[in-house]
């Protein structure tokens, strides 16, 4: 276990009495970008959410088994969900940027979290993430316009800035693309592959040319069970099971 | 005698209905045609040609009758040189006879004549009444079943007919409206023929008694209405002190605390409490409230008088309560959950997400809240009646006596008073007043709700 990052064990999920997830075990490596497949309803969203603890929201939603973060146990009554969730970022698929400022949006995590002490550290801090979600060239001129003035593409990237704005070690991403037209999608899949040298990245996509073309690692879930797991090329040269073959070929899903 | 019209209009209705589905089936059967509509449709069709006519006599009936057989007797009746008659005592002296309400004996034989004339005059009515509603409804159905052909769309026309129908239904709340607007504003004009609108606007006096007879030593009244609107104003404000944070927080514990069990029990409850008569928390802070307050101001060494401004307002508050935590709980409610996801997905924790990300967001809807729940209480009345007395005190001691606009309006409208006098118009030009400054409350909240909806769709 050298560089493990993530480590899952018997991860069982319920909807009330529906069981969404059945014993997922997954081991997700450091500084690498896990893409995480399947059809609708296969329950990849929900292992993803389990991660950040965010089905707390869910009154219904029960989760049981194991999931270690940095060796430490997260599915427990005991975890501190704040300082979780503060180093764990996530990008959701429709962009969320709040109805404030562009600069607001990035400075909300280090102001709730009293990272910074000054206002020049603020706003460095606020540059800098801008700088890496590749959209402070495009918004330097305009930080105090409401963020959600900006399209869906640069929304997004907002997105990404607010959530390393709090510097995480993780970032889930749930299908960032699904609502972007083709060339902010190229943008943000570019981010991501350059994301990956300083975070540990699980991304939630539905499109398997974006899994091959962003991740190290894919894992192929269906009917709420992790199917296969492995090097990305080889799930989508030479997999294993038979059902991933029928996925990736297109033959159902 | 309108009793037995609507039984016939009902008997003629239904016969009708019954009459046009067997014609059009019997009609599109002879002609070996199937009909463009439903049989339904063209009863319908024959339902409306006899109802909405016989409706129309029912109603101009029973607005003129009374008014024209009047006429007719006033001006046959045979004046007494000399004597000096004073038309409605005249009338309903007729009538009474006429209705056997008074006996006939002792009256004077010109009015025993009338009210033969009269009688006799409301039997044609009657007669010819019930003809015309039976002629008319005949008529109206002989027309429809001309139209009975299977080539006649009978659904159109229907459609056509339910859509007058309907804009005759709101046009009947946009001319009501249009209607007491205007009766406001003619009255409040004889009012202010007889008061200068600047004493009405300006002046902080309200006395509002004048001599009703020549000679009675009353005082000059006087029409200042702003000890009356400074009052209104004080008990709007409690009010306020209490419902605001009392209702918002209630909002915020049920949208972002409550379990869905304890949201389904608690909205329902909260929701009855804007259903209890407001008489009954009149009474409530009359009896309660008002003593208390009473008791806390002289432990506090303030003196306080029995009703009390502070007491309505707190009554008031608790009253308006539900307006506020109800509106702001589905404002609440309906801030995206996303903007909640991506605000925990940070690290903040609950408390933090409200403050900074929902709040902010239901900011608009919570004002538009606030502006309604503020439009109720200026127009409450019955509280303050009973808890804040009717003395028009010009002060900011919400311990004191105080009075608002409405209970005003109360006192100038009840007792036996002439509507030429400027104290019962005065009550027309506060009631303008009122209804200026709620509409435009109401507009304001309107337009900011409006907003904020655009924002999230």
């Amino acid at each position: 276990m050298s560089n493990s990052k993530i480590l899952a064990n018997g991860v069982d999920v319920y909807y009330g009495s529906k069981q969404a997830l059945f014993g997922i075990s997954m081991d997700i490596k450091e500084k690498e970008v896990t893409a995480l497949i399947g059809p609708s309803g296969c329950g990849k969203s929900t292992f993803l959410r389990c991660i950040n603890r965010m089905n707390d929201l869910i009154e219904i939603c029960k989760v049981s088994g194991s999931i270690k973060v940095d060796n430490e146990e997260i599915i427990s009554e005991k975890t501190d969900v704040v300082s979780l969730r503060s180093k764990i970022g996530m990008v959701f698929q429709k962009p969320n940027p709040f109805p404030k400022s562009i600069f607001d949006n990035v400075a909300y995590g280090p102001t709730i979290h009293g990272l910074v002490d000054s206002k020049n550290e603020l706003e460095e801090i606020v540059h800098s993430s801008l700088k890496k979600a590749g959209l402070f060239d495009e918004v330097k001129d305009r930080l105090n316009e409401p963020g959600t003035s900006l399209s869906g593409g640069q929304q997004q990237r907002l997105c990404i800035a607010r959530a390393i704005a709090v510097n995480p070690e993780i970032i889930l991403m749930d299908e960032p693309c699904s609502a972007l037209d083709p060339i902010a999608t190229a943008i943000i899949e570019e981010l991501i592959d350059e994301l990956r040298l300083n975070y540990t990245i699980i991304i939630v996509t539905h499109s398997m040319q974006q899994a091959a073309r962003v991740s190290q690692k894919t894992c192929f879930f269906h009917l709420g069970e992790l199917i296969e797991t492995g090097e990305t090329n080889k799930i989508f040269t030479n997999p294993d099971n038979t059902k991933t073959q029928d996925y990736i070929t297109g033959r159902f899903g | 005698m309108f009793f037995w019209s609507l039984v016939l209009i009902a008997v003629g209705i239904f016969s009708s209905f019954i009459y046009g589905r067997s014609r059009i089936k019997l009609n599109s059967k002879k002609q070996g045609t199937k009909s463009k509509s439903l049989p339904n449709y063209y009863a319908q069709y024959v339902l409306m040609w006899c109802l909405f006519p016989a409706l129309i006599v029912y109603f101009s009936w029973a607005i003129f009758q009374e008014q024209i057989i009047q006429n007719i007797v006033i001006s046959n009746f045979e004046y007494i040189e000399g004597a000096v008659y004073n038309e409605g005592l005249l009338l309903a002296e007729i009538r009474n006879v006429a209705n056997n309400l008074s006996f006939a004996d002792g009256k004077s034989i010109e009015i025993i004549n009338a009210a033969a004339h009269y009688s006799s005059l409301r039997q044609i009515s009657q007669i010819s009444f019930y003809t015309s509603i039976i002629i008319i409804m005949l008529l109206g159905a002989l027309y429809a079943s001309q139209k009975l052909k299977p080539e006649f769309h009978a659904q159109h026309t229907i459609e056509k007919y339910i859509q007058y129908i309907l804009i005759f239904c709101s046009s009947v709340a946009i001319f009501t409206t249009i209607g007491i607007v205007f009766s406001l504003i003619f009255e409040s004009l004889r009012f202010f023929a007889e008061v200068s609108i600047f004493e009405f606007l300006f002046s902080t006096e309200w006395y509002p008694f004048i001599p009703i007879r020549e000679g009675q030593t009353a005082a000059e009244g006087s029409f200042g209405a702003v000890p009356i609107f400074a009052g209104t104003f004080l008990v709007m404000v409690v009010a306020m002190c209490v419902a605001a944070p009392l209702g918002l927080l209630t909002a915020i514990y049920l949208a972002e605390y409550a379990s869905q069990r304890v949201r389904k029990i608690v909205k329902p409850l909260l929701e009855i409490l804007a259903g209890i008569p407001t008489i009954v928390y009149g009474f409530f802070a009359f009896v309660s409230v008002a003593p208390f307050v009473k008791a806390f101001g002289q432990s506090i060494g303030i003196d306080a008088s029995p009703t009390s401004a502070l007491a309505a307002g707190m009554v008031m508050g608790v009253m308006i309560i539900p307006f506020i935590s109800s509106l702001s709980d589905d404002v609440i409610n309906s801030v995206p959950q996303s903007l909640r996801e991506a605000s925990l997905g940070i690290g903040a924790n609950k408390a933090e997400t409200i403050k900074k990300v929902i709040l902010p967001a239901a900011l608009p809807g919570i004002v538009g809240a606030f502006l309604l729940a503020i439009s109720r209480a200026i127009g409450e009345t019955m509280i303050v009646v009973v808890a804040a007395g009717t003395a028009p005190n010009l002060t900011g001691n919400p311990f004191e006596n105080v009075t608002t606009v409405t209970v005003q309006i109360v006192v100038a409208l009840i007792g036996d008073q002439e509507f030429d006098n400027p104290r019962t118009l005065s009550a027309f030009a506060l009631g303008l007043v009122l209804f200026v400054i709620t509409l435009f409350l109401n507009i304001i909240a309107l337009q900011i709700v409006k907003r904020y909806r655009e924002r999230y769709e």
